[in-house]
């Protein structure tokens, strides 16, 4: 295992390697195909760089917790905007989630709906190539257009491309209040047509989910508010009225000074953890939110969790079930999350892309590492 | 500013690729007299011109395929061309050079508000897409002060901003699909109305890349719903430092606004011999906005109110109505018209870590006495992006070139503090040889990779964002290819 502990020290090992590297963060989060490789772990290239709060920048290393970035932003009442999984639960891994690794694989939860993705509050990296050169790209400040946006490209890249060794972000004030509204007892249509209600109304939701069978058995469907108290209150109110047509609602408030800014409901959500510790292939759906609901109906699954107003469904399957064959043509992607070595080796995990994409693909792998030593084969 | 020399064998063939053109495009639909080129021999970049051979303004994507096609096969140049609004020459034709408008593509294909997206083809204005969909209660929220005239296509090439950006992000946070011609006329389709990409981010690569990677002819665009309301409130300082101060506070205490503009003295006096909004004359003046219902904004601008206090503002003015709302953005709103009538001038875009706003602007006010300029400043506070605007008299020799080494030492400067050479304006012809400014050598090479990917021949918006010289060997390569 090659274990760096800085970014000049990366660059050699890269450089230096002479097979295939298994790039690994914290090792929470085994996604994609199984890679054969020797070990190349981040971790040790750790720490906060530069943090202004009156900015709203941070930069850190790779390596760095994310629990330790989150801390570091509380301390200021602020957070990462795009409220990252924990997918240790999910995947029943162990060990310490590294903003890094939070990067490289794009990872965003509900409020993504509201503040955007990961890759939407990324606004510097760097990192090595697969020739172990060291390059930059965006910087710390949040207005950016300075040359091509290779932020993003690494953003969900799994390290395919290059292995990170700092990332900065836009940050946002963590809200002084969040209140949610539920609504027990919807249809998944109902469910999608009400988030649709709540997200196209003025009142700035941050997070709109449907859970066919909440923690307590039923469906339940989430809408949550986030600000300063006054303001909460009167947003809750408002909504209340619009989704008058879709049954009664009830308000759960929270005062959140000081604490921790999810809910356990919405950390339950966040971090899919339904379909934690139950048999079974967990799939992850993008799809256009009213499309949802047809969509899943279509997957024979044994659990279902919308997020993002139901662009964002969760599918829980049957064992080396070959969902996108049970799906058929829609419109969107599929990637499987959770699932053997055997089945990742036999699905693709990543959605497969028409023949122009996969060639440009192909064609950037092969300028950014040309040996194929970065996680080769791990996004296809 | 140094162009590569045209490509003579392309130049000897004119006729033969006009020809061609006229075979798949309608006859009004290719621009070949001479005299008619001329309309695009440069965009709002006006010091550098030169006519295109010809200009093609296709009315699908078939038929910008189509033109593809055939300049990939002829080895033609092509330059991609929105509303002609960049500051920064980014369609600047060259002598050998296909423009090609999007012009014609400017219809709404379809709008979904329980999705929350309007799908449009890429000529249609960026207003006219926040007017497709206002009458429903939704906007696009990337709003560049060209935005009357600018089309998405630019604004997808250069990923524009805005002065609302802190808030909504710029265009690659608003952009969702989009239909892309590759170079040899391949279409592709990316992204579409779901919210993540699935393999890498294609839309955030394409996206601020200047034309270079590929012809941009429809887009699924994030629309929002309109905020209830919106209210100004302006504050005046006797130091720059301060007004930095009072902006960073506002920030550390929660409070989001949808903007926060800034304008120092010289651009202060200008605006109001010009648009007479009533500003106060002092050092610093920002323009705050928040939004949300009555009782929400009652709340934001008290805190707001507080912090101001804090720092003795010579001035705290609050909108009490619609009309004292739209006098304190008249200034703001004029400010590159105040400028305009004083002299002709060089905007800038680069940007900067906040906490060095102080620092920057003491610097700019002792180069404008070293060169022997004016300069004026106006800009979107909240994230940096500084605007400052060199004032010059074209007509007197030596003053433009005068003015671009001013305008490039403040680059740089920009680019020392922790910042870059350009927020939201792009790189285009501009500012392409100060890149090395921001860039290593290693930087750019993994950027022009990118390039060799989607355009081999390197055909596609040639001589922009890249140094002529890092450039230079891969333009030969495919030259002689």
């Amino acid at each position: 295992m090659l274990t760096p502990e800085s970014e000049e020290e990366l660059a050699e090992a890269i450089a230096g390697a002479r097979g295939p590297l298994r790039v690994v963060g914290g090792g929470t989060r085994p996604i994609g195909k199984p890679v054969q490789g020797e070990v190349l772990s981040v971790a040790g290239l750790s720490g906060i760089t530069l943090y202004e709060p009156g900015a709203l920048t941070i930069v850190a290393k790779a390596g760095t917790p994310l629990a330790e970035v989150e801390a570091a932003l509380a301390a200021e009442g602020q957070m990462l905007p795009f409220e990252p999984m924990d997918h240790r639960k999910l995947l029943g891994t162990t060990g310490e989630p590294t903003i890094g690794g939070v990067v490289a694989a794009n990872v965003s939860g509900p409020r993504r709906v509201q503040a955007g993705a990961c890759r939407d509050s990324l606004i510097g990296v760097r990192f090595v190539d697969g020739g172990g050169h060291v390059v930059k790209n965006g910087g710390r400040v949040m207005k950016n257009v300075t040359g091509y946006d290779l932020v993003k490209l690494m953003s969900g890249a799994m390290g395919t491309l290059g292995v990170l060794s700092e990332v900065s972000f836009k940050v946002l004030p963590r809200p002084a209040a969040a209140a949610a509204l539920l609504i027990e007892g919807l249809s998944p249509d109902r469910a999608v047509a009400a988030m649709a209600a709540a997200l196209r109304s003025p009142f700035e939701v941050s997070g709109a989910a449907h859970v066919p069978e909440g923690m307590a058995g039923d469906p339940v469907t989430m809408i949550r508010i986030e600000g300063f108290e006054s303001s909460v209150a009167y947003r809750a109110a408002r909504l209340q009225e619009v989704l008058e047509p879709f049954g009664q609602s009830t308000v759960e408030r929270r005062a959140s000074e000081g604490g921790e800014g999810v809910t356990d409901g919405w950390r339950w959500v966040r971090d899919v953890e339904g379909f934690a510790g139950k048999p079974g292939d967990v799939w992850r759906l993008s799809v256009k939110p009213g499309d949802a609901p047809e969509i899943a109906s279509r997957a024979g699954a044994e659990g279902v969790l919308f997020d993002w107003g139901g662009g964002l469904v969760w599918l829980l399957v049957a064992e080396g079930t070959d969902l996108r064959a049970r799906l058929g043509d829609f419109r969107g992607h599929a990637t499987l999350v959770r699932a053997s070595e055997e089945t990742r080796a036999r699905l693709d995990v990543f959605q497969p892309e028409p023949a122009p994409l996969k060639a440009l693909a192909e064609g950037l792998r092969a300028q950014f590492d040309p040996r194929g030593i970065l996680n080769p084969g791990l996004m296809g | 500013m140094e162009m590569p020399a045209p490509n003579q064998g392309v130049l000897s063939k004119r006729s033969r690729i006009i020809a061609r053109l006229e075979e798949v495009l309608p006859k009004d639909a290719v621009i070949s007299d001479v005299m008619e080129t001329r309309a695009y021999e440069c965009d709002a970049l006006t010091a550098y011109k030169c006519p295109p051979l010809c200009a093609v303004l296709p009315s699908s994507t078939e038929e910008v395929s189509a033109i593809l096609k055939i300049c990939h096969a002829e080895g033609v140049p092509v330059v991609p061309r929105g509303s002609g609004t960049s500051l920064a020459g980014g369609a600047l034709p060259t002598a050998d050079s296909v423009i090609l408008g999007v012009a014609r593509l400017n219809e709404v294909l379809e709008t979904d508000y329980d999705n929350r997206f309007i799908r449009v083809q890429t000529g249609r204005t960026n207003l006219s897409v926040t007017g497709a969909v206002e009458a429903d209660g939704f906007f696009y929220a990337p709003d560049p002060s060209s935005q009357l005239a600018c089309a998405i296509a630019g604004n997808i090439a250069m990923n524009s901003g805005g002065a609302h950006c802190l808030k909504y992000g710029v265009t690659t946070n608003n952009l969702l699909g989009v239909t892309m011609v590759q170079m040899d006329g391949t279409v592709v389709e990316i992204g579409g109305a779901h919210m993540d990409a699935g393999g890498y981010d294609w839309l955030g690569l394409i996206c601020g890349s200047e034309g270079q990677l590929g012809v941009v002819t429809e887009a699924t665009l994030r629309i929002l719903p309109k905020p209830e309301g919106a209210r100004p409130v302006l504050i005046g300082y006797d130091s720059n430092e301060v007004a930095g101060e009072c902006v960073s506070d506002i920030i550390k205490a929660g409070v989001l606004p949808v903007a926060i503009e800034f304008m120092d003295r010289p651009c202060i006096r200008a605006t109001e011999a010009f648009a007479k909004a009533g500003y106060p004359d002092c050092e610093a003046l920002l323009i705050v906005e928040v939004e949300g219902s009555p009782a929400e904004i009652d709340e934001q601008l008290g805190l707001i109110r507080q912090i101001a206090q804090k720092h003795n503002p010579v001035e705290f003015r609050e909108a009490e109505d619609a009309d004292q709302a739209a006098r304190i953005w008249l200034g703001r709103k004029s400010a590159f018209g105040a400028m305009g009538q004083i002299n002709d001038y060089m905007c800038l875009d680069g940007t900067i870590p906040v906490s060095s706003l102080p620092h920057v602007l003491k610097r700019i006010g002792e180069m404008s006495k070293e060169f022997g300029l004016d300069v004026a400043n106006v800009f979107h506070a909240g994230d940096g992006n500084m605007h400052p605007l060199i004032l010059f008299d074209a007509n007197k020799p030596g003053d433009l070139e005068t003015c671009e080494a001013f305008g490039a030492e403040i680059l740089k400067l920009c680019v020392e503090v922790g910042g870059c050479l350009t927020g939201e304006h792009g790189v285009g012809i501009e500012k392409r040889d100060l890149m090395h400014v921001q860039f290593a050598a290693v930087d750019l090479e993994a950027q022009m990779r990118v390039k060799d990917v989607f355009d081999p021949a390197w055909l596609l918006n040639p001589a922009k964002v890249f140094p002529l010289d890092a450039s230079e060997a891969r333009r030969a390569r495919a030259e002689a290819a």
